[in-house]
Parts: C-alpha cells; sequence; structure tokens
C-alpha cells in the first residue's frame, strides 16, 4: 500500500465515521455511504482504520451493518457525549428533576422492549407513547405506593434529608400534566419531561415519530436497541450492582403470572398483581 | 484619688440554676397509635387547602371578603367529581361556568368578570398551579420505634390535571379530595357503598327526602370511586397484559364488578320507582323539587352503572387482542437484558440519590450523541463583518403583459344603456307601466325595448339589501299586479316599474346599534 493510498484510505474511513455522526443518515438512502460500509465490510483493513479513526475520536463503534449503518456511542469523556447539565438547565441544581430525566429515558427504554427477547432480537420495532410510558411508570409507583400502605410503612421522607425519599415517591407526586397559559405541555410535569426524552431521542436518529396520539408516538430504530442492549443498560445495571442490588434475572419477561411454586412475590389484595423476581 | 470604673468585670463565677429537666414521660407510642394519628394528620392537612383559600383571599386586590372561598372550594371539588367520567375528567372551563351562579348568589351586585376571577382563582389554588409538583405539601411528625421525633412530608393533590381525549387537558379529583369531601376517611368503597344504599332507602320509606338526597349524592360519589378503580385496572390490563393476574385476580374483579352493577341497577330501579311515586305524591314544593332533583341523581347513577357494565365486557376480548399480540410472538434464541425487571422494578423503591446514580448512568449512556459545533476564527470574523443583504424591497420584475385586445361583442351601446336609463329614471310618486314605457323606447330606437325590458325584469327582484350596504338612495323596482303585457314583441306581465327612495342613513344608524 502506497502512502498515497493509505491517504485515501485514512480518509475514507475518516468520512465513513463522519456519517455515523449524521444518526438519522441512512445508508440506503447514500450511495457513498453504502459504499463506505461495503468496504468496511469486505476489506479487514479499512475496517481497522476505520475502528481506529472512532476511537481517536472517542467513539466506540457498536455495529457497522446496512440496517443501522455505522453505529457509534459516544465515549464517556468523548466530545460528542451529551451532560445532563446541557440537556436539562434545572437537573443541575434539583436532585428530584435529574433523576426524573434519567428515569425518563429509563422508562422509554423499558416501554420500547418490554421483554428481554425484545431488546435481544434485532427485528423488533418497539413502539411507545407519550403519556404510556407516563401511566406505565405511575403504575409501578402505584404497586410501590399500594404495598407500602400494605406493609404500614411511613413513606412520607424526613423533611430535612430529601435525597432518602424513595424514587417511585417522587415520581408520583409529580403531576402527569398540566394547563400552561400558552397551551404548550408543561414542562416540569412527567409527560413534560417524557416528551422531551422523546424528543431528544428522536433527534438523536433513535426514535422515529410516527403520530401524534397520546402525547406523540415514536417506533424505534435498530441503533436505539444496539445503543441500549450493549452500552446503557450495562451501564446502568454496573452501576446498581455497585449500590449492592443484584437483580436476577433467567433471561424470561420479569412481568408474569405466577405458576404456583418458582419463588414469585406476590403481594395479597392489590387491585394488580405485579410479580417481581429477585431484586432487593 | 477615686478610681473611675471603666468596665464592669464579670463575675468569675456565676451561678446559673437549671430547671430540672421535666421528666417527659416516654412517648412510648407504639406503632399503632402513631399511625392512628399520622393518619388523621395527613387527613386534616387535605383540608389546610380550604381553609388556606379564606385566609389569603384578603391578600387578594380587590374586595374578595364577601366570597366563602372554602364553599367555592368545596363546590368545584363535587363538580369535577360529578363531570368525571370513564376517560376523561371534568372541562376546565365548565367547571368554571357551573361554579358562576354560587359564586354570584354569594356577590350579587359585583361584576361578572369578578365571579369568573374568584372561580378561576379558587380552581388555581385547588391545583396549586404555581408549584412545579401541583400539589400541596404538609409537615408532620411521628416517633420512631426507638424514640426520635422525625418530621416528615407529606404530599398530597386535590384537583389533578390529566390528559383528556384530543390532547386538552381535563380536571380529576383525588383519592383525597374525595374522602375530604365525602367525609368518609379510611373506609373501604364496597361498604361504604353498601351502607349509602340502605340509608338511602330507610329514608326515602320514612319520606326524610333532604337526607335522602344526600344519600344519594354520596352513593353517586362512591360509584363514581369504583369506576374509577376499574378504570385504572383496565388501562394497566391494555397496557401490559403479564402485568394483570388473568388467571384469577382480573376474571373475580370483573364477575365481582358485573354483580355489582347487576345488583345496583336493580336497587336503583326500585328507589326510582318510589322517588317518582313519592314526586308525584308529595303535595309541597320543596318535596316534589327535592324529589325531581333525586330522579336526576339516580338516573344519572344507571347510566354510569351501563357505562361500566360496557367496559366490562369489553375487557375480556381486550385481553385476549393483547395476549395474541404478545404471548404467541416467537421467542428468539438468547436472552437479552430485562429493562424492567432488573432496572426499572428495582430502581423505584430505592432513595432517590441512590437511584439517581443508575439513571444517571443510563442517561450518559444512552441518550446519544451530539456533534459539537466547531467554528474557525476566520469563518466566525468574515460572519460577523459580513455586512447584512440587502432586501429587495421591490422583488423580481414583472414581464410586459401580452396584451390582445377583444373584440367588442355586446349587444348595447353605452348611447343605449344611457337612454334606457334616462327612460327609466321615473320620480319616485310616478311609476309608469312596461307597456308605456316600451313604446317610449320604441320610438327613439328599435333595439331600446329589448334593454328596458331586461332593466324592467331585473328590477323585478331588486337587490335592496346590496343598495343599502352600498348606501344608495334610490333603486328601480318592478311590481306584477297580475295585468298582461299587450306587446308586438313582449310577452308576459305589464309589471309597474317605478322608483324607490331609500332612507340610507337611517338603516346605517340602525346597523351600528345592532352591531
Amino acid at each position: 500500500m502506497t502512502d498515497y493510498a493509505l491517504d485515501a484510505d485514512t480518509a475514507g474511513a475518516a468520512r465513513l465515521v463522519s456519517f455515523g455522526l449524521h444518526p438519522k443518515l441512512l445508508p440506503a438512502r447514500d450511495a457513498e455511504y453504502g459504499e463506505l460500509l461495503r468496504r468496511y465490510r469486505e476489506e479487514p483493513a479499512f475496517a481497522r482504520l476505520a475502528d481506529a479513526v472512532a476511537t481517536g475520536l472517542g467513539l466506540v463503534v457498536l455495529e457497522v451493518s446496512a440496517r443501522a449503518g455505522m453505529a457509534v456511542a459516544a465515549a464517556e469523556d468523548s466530545v460528542f457525549a451529551v451532560r445532563m447539565g446541557d440537556y436539562a438547565r434545572r437537573a443541575t441544581a434539583d436532585s428530584a428533576d435529574r433523576f426524573l430525566h434519567g428515569l425518563a429515558h429509563l422508562a422509554v427504554a423499558a416501554m420500547a422492549f418490554p421483554r428481554p427477547a425484545d431488546l435481544a432480537d434485532d427485528g423488533y420495532i418497539g413502539r411507545i407513547s407519550v403519556n404510556g410510558v407516563d401511566a406505565f411508570v405511575r403504575q409501578a409507583c402505584r404497586r410501590l405506593e399500594e404495598r407500602a400502605q400494605e406493609q404500614g410503612e411511613n413513606t412520607d421522607p424526613a423533611s430535612d434529608s430529601p435525597g432518602l425519599e424513595a424514587s417511585w415517591r417522587v415520581y408520583a407526586r409529580r403531576s402527569a400534566t398540566g394547563a400552561t397559559k400558552d397551551a404548550r405541555r408543561l414542562a416540569g410535569s412527567t409527560t413534560g419531561i417524557i416528551a422531551k426524552a422523546v424528543a431528544f431521542l428522536a433527534d438523536s436518529g433513535f426514535l422515529q415519530r410516527t403520530g401524534d396520539d397520546s402525547g406523540g408516538t415514536y417506533r424505534t430504530t435498530a441503533r436505539y436497541q444496539l445503543q441500549v442492549r450493549d452500552t446503557a443498560g450495562s451501564a446502568a445495571m454496573a452501576e446498581l450492582l455497585e449500590l449492592g442490588i443484584v437483580p436476577v434475572s433467567d433471561g424470561s419477561a420479569s412481568l408474569l403470572p405466577p405458576d404456583g411454586t418458582d419463588g414469585l412475590e406476590l403481594a395479597a389484595d392489590a387491585g394488580l398483581p405485579f410479580h417481581e423476581s429477585g431484586g432487593a | 484619688m477615686r478610681f473611675r470604673l471603666l468596665s464592669v468585670r464579670p463575675p468569675n463565677v456565676s451561678v446559673v440554676t437549671e430547671h430540672a429537666p421535666a421528666i417527659i414521660p416516654t412517648p412510648a407510642p407504639g406503632p399503632a397509635a402513631d399511625e392512628g394519628l399520622a393518619r388523621r394528620l395527613r387527613a386534616l392537612a387535605c383540608t389546610a387547602p380550604l381553609h388556606d383559600l379564606d385566609v389569603r383571599k384578603a391578600n387578594l386586590a380587590g374586595e374578595y371578603g364577601r366570597y366563602a372561598m372554602a364553599e367555592v372550594a368545596l363546590a368545584a371539588i363535587d363538580l369535577i367529581t360529578l363531570n368525571m367520567d370513564f376517560d376523561t375528567g371534568a372541562d376546565h372551563d365548565q367547571v368554571v361556568a357551573r361554579l358562576m351562579p354560587r359564586i354570584a348568589a354569594q356577590g350579587p351586585q359585583r361584576s361578572a368578570a369578578e365571579h369568573e376571577r374568584v372561580a378561576r382563582w379558587v380552581l388555581e389554588n385547588l391545583i396549586n398551579v404555581g408549584s412545579v409538583d401541583r400539589g400541596f405539601r404538609a409537615v408532620y411528625g411521628t416517633f420512631t420505634p426507638d424514640g426520635a421525633y422525625v418530621r416528615r412530608d407529606y404530599d398530597f393533590k386535590l384537583v389533578e390535571e390529566v390528559h383528556g381525549p384530543g390532547g386538552v387537558v381535563c380536571l380529576r379529583t383525588t383519592d383525597e379530595a374525595v374522602n375530604v369531601l365525602v367525609g368518609a376517611l379510611d373506609t373501604d368503597v364496597t361498604s361504604a357503598q353498601i351502607a349509602a344504599e340502605v340509608k338511602l332507602e330507610v329514608l326515602i320509606s320514612r319520606g326524610r327526602l333532604a337526607d335522602a338526597q344526600l344519600a344519594a349524592e354520596q352513593a353517586r360519589y362512591r360509584t363514581v370511586q369504583y369506576a374509577e378503580t376499574l378504570r385504572r385496572t383496565l388501562e394497566a390490563t391494555r397496557r401490559n397484559v403479564r402485568a394483570v393476574d388473568w388467571l384469577r385476580t382480573v376474571p373475580d374483579m370483573i364477575t365481582e364488578a358485573l354483580d355489582h352493577v347487576a345488583d345496583r341497577y336493580r336497587h336503583e330501579n326500585a328507589i326510582l320507582t318510589n322517588i317518582r311515586r313519592a314526586r308525584d305524591e308529595a303535595e309541597e314544593a320543596d318535596h316534589k323539587r327535592r324529589a325531581a332533583e333525586l330522579v336526576d341523581i339516580v338516573k344519572d347513577c344507571i347510566r354510569r352503572h351501563t357505562q361500566l357494565q360496557s367496559r366490562l365486557l369489553e375487557a375480556g376480548p381486550l385481553f385476549r387482542a393483547e395476549q395474541d399480540r404478545q404471548a404467541f410472538a416467537p421467542a428468539t434464541a438468547h436472552a437479552g437484558l430485562d429493562l424492567y425487571g432488573q432496572l426499572v422494578a428495582p430502581l423505584l423503591p430505592l432513595a432517590v440519590e441512590q437511584a439517581g446514580r443508575v439513571t444517571d448512568a443510563f442517561f450518559a449512556h444512552g441518550a446519544g450523541l451530539r456533534t459539537p459545533g466547531a467554528v474557525r476564527l476566520g469563518d466566525l470574523i468574515d460572519l460577523l463583518l459580513t455586512p447584512p443583504a440587502p432586501r429587495e424591497h421591490l422583488g423580481a420584475e414583472m414581464p410586459e403583459p401580452d396584451l390582445i385586445a377583444t373584440p367588442d361583442d355586446s349587444r348595447f351601446s353605452t348611447g343605449q344603456l344611457d337612454a334606457a336609463r334616462e327612460l327609466l329614471d321615473l320620480p319616485a310618486d310616478a311609476p309608469r307601466r312596461l307597456s308605456g314605457l316600451l313604446a317610449d323606447a320604441r320610438r327613439r330606437d328599435a333595439e331600446l325595448p329589448y334593454l328596458v325590458a331586461l332593466l324592467a325584469v331585473h328590477a323585478a327582484s331588486p337587490p335592496v339589501g346590496t343598495a343599502y350596504r352600498q348606501g344608495e338612495r334610490r333603486l328601480l323596482f318592478g311590481v306584477d299586479d297580475g295585468t298582461e303585457l299587450d306587446d308586438p314583441e313582449f310577452g308576459g306581465a305589464d309589471l309597474i316599474v317605478g322608483t324607490a327612495m331609500l332612507d340610507a342613513a337611517g338603516m346605517a344608524a340602525d346597523r351600528t346599534e345592532a352591531a
């Protein structure tokens, strides 16, 4: 390989990475993108070069395929990473807001891929709506509230340590929606926070808007599945494990009716029998 | 020599007596006693926003002292509760409109605008619009089992805003509000309903209608509350089949609810028959009116039950459709991460401080990437120094239109039209027959009668409104009085053609008044 050819290859590899940085760009719509993807898959030397360029820029290559294109994610301290403070101004000052914004992203993913199999199946396309995500989290919070009541727990937090308030309670007491003077969504409400999350994900090329019903409906893209499966899910899991919580899963969905003896915990007299495996 | 005392030295030893600490009896609350206290404190807190309204009305600009805000607030909660249907809540403006009569009665001499302001103020305060949670918080204290005193926050809402159909925001009353309103704290929905029912029947049989109405209204609140519980369950079913036990719990619940509906339906029809009789037999006008109101309430109860029943019947097919969609999808060979079971579910019971670390990690890795803008200083300077492009006010040059002269194919000339107008320029007090006009026209020009006839026929249906609007002072009209036209060229009615004077100024004045 001459120096000149190497230069051209490097330019091509960098070009491919730059295509990956346009998350909404589809390989099928751009001939040059498609050609570079083909080279990546057929020429190991070119693939190594593209990977090196990505790594140097602080990017992690998730997958390179015709369906997802050059799917890259930002490494933790990369210039491309999104910081919570830039994402939502209030979140820096208020830990409850910070948590709600984070939870919104997690809940969107959980709603988009409700079963473990959905996350693993490359062909699966999840569908969510803003109000649906809110209702789903509220339902889970209500279940916890009911359980706390059954056990006679006093869940009202101590006034001087708001950080010890149970997470579900923070969500439950935030209003779901609210009328505003200019007929926009109330930004501080839970649907406002979820709407912000899905709009941001749509801008990242992770969701595609399909309609306006139920506060806005969206479907997932291959990139979102990769991002949740390969980086976000495991990062959150690692953090949870660090807190000493080890959720065990046998790979089946966790929300199932009991078959009698599998150790699933069923709370008596609840309006809705939620069954959870493992956990704290 | 005298020493002046410059400063007073503090005593080297000071003796301070201290009150012996009073022997505080250990609260020895026992979880049960304290829990009961906490529950009552919470119930008490729910009424605080209502009292607060009357306290704070003094701070409002203007004289609002005459309005009983707590009463308006309770009325508002009533209205919202009664207008809550299955899917929607109460409409904001409708609640305000229905509150107006009560507020107007409290301050009859004040303007309607003020009444509306009061209604909106009360409603906004019930929602607590100013706070980010749109809710209320009360602080109360309890003893922990080891005797330490802990202050706790109790957060609650009275009226909450929910999604209605078509993206509108609707109002619903919370359980707390319904409990405050009905005054039955900590009671079981079903048993309270049965109690209310029995009470109603007894009251009616004794003819005590005033109490009967109260009981019927309470029964209706209970019905609404029951429906609300069912609505939530069905909603959860639609969302996630696996979250619901369709083997036992839900079928049992549906059966129970259907029994309940059937039972209530029978009861209420019996009550309806009784009250109708009471209404028809009642002598006193007040009794008659109360009975009539009661009939309406019970009818509304029956309507709600019918609605509930239809929802219950839909539940089964809905489950089967969802099951087809979800359960029979082909399973994949390898398992993935269970986002709900392994992340969301273990996360929610954690303290928000800890849970925040997990959600932060998810956000940092799951929100995607953003490409930062990179600016070259040279470009930036060029950009800043470039004068704004002058706007083209005149736009693009218009092409010269290519005009083609159209042949003049008018049947009548301008001279003929002038002649016809002159003929028809009749004095207002001397209308003429068309036959005479035609004869006159024929003398001047052979073609002219056609034009005159045309104008006369046109005048048979004069555009009076248009003439008024355009401020015209006179209008040509033609009237058919049944006389036949005797003319060699024309047939039909021999119209009477005349001129009507229009009072344009008066008409314009009328219009202004009407507007």
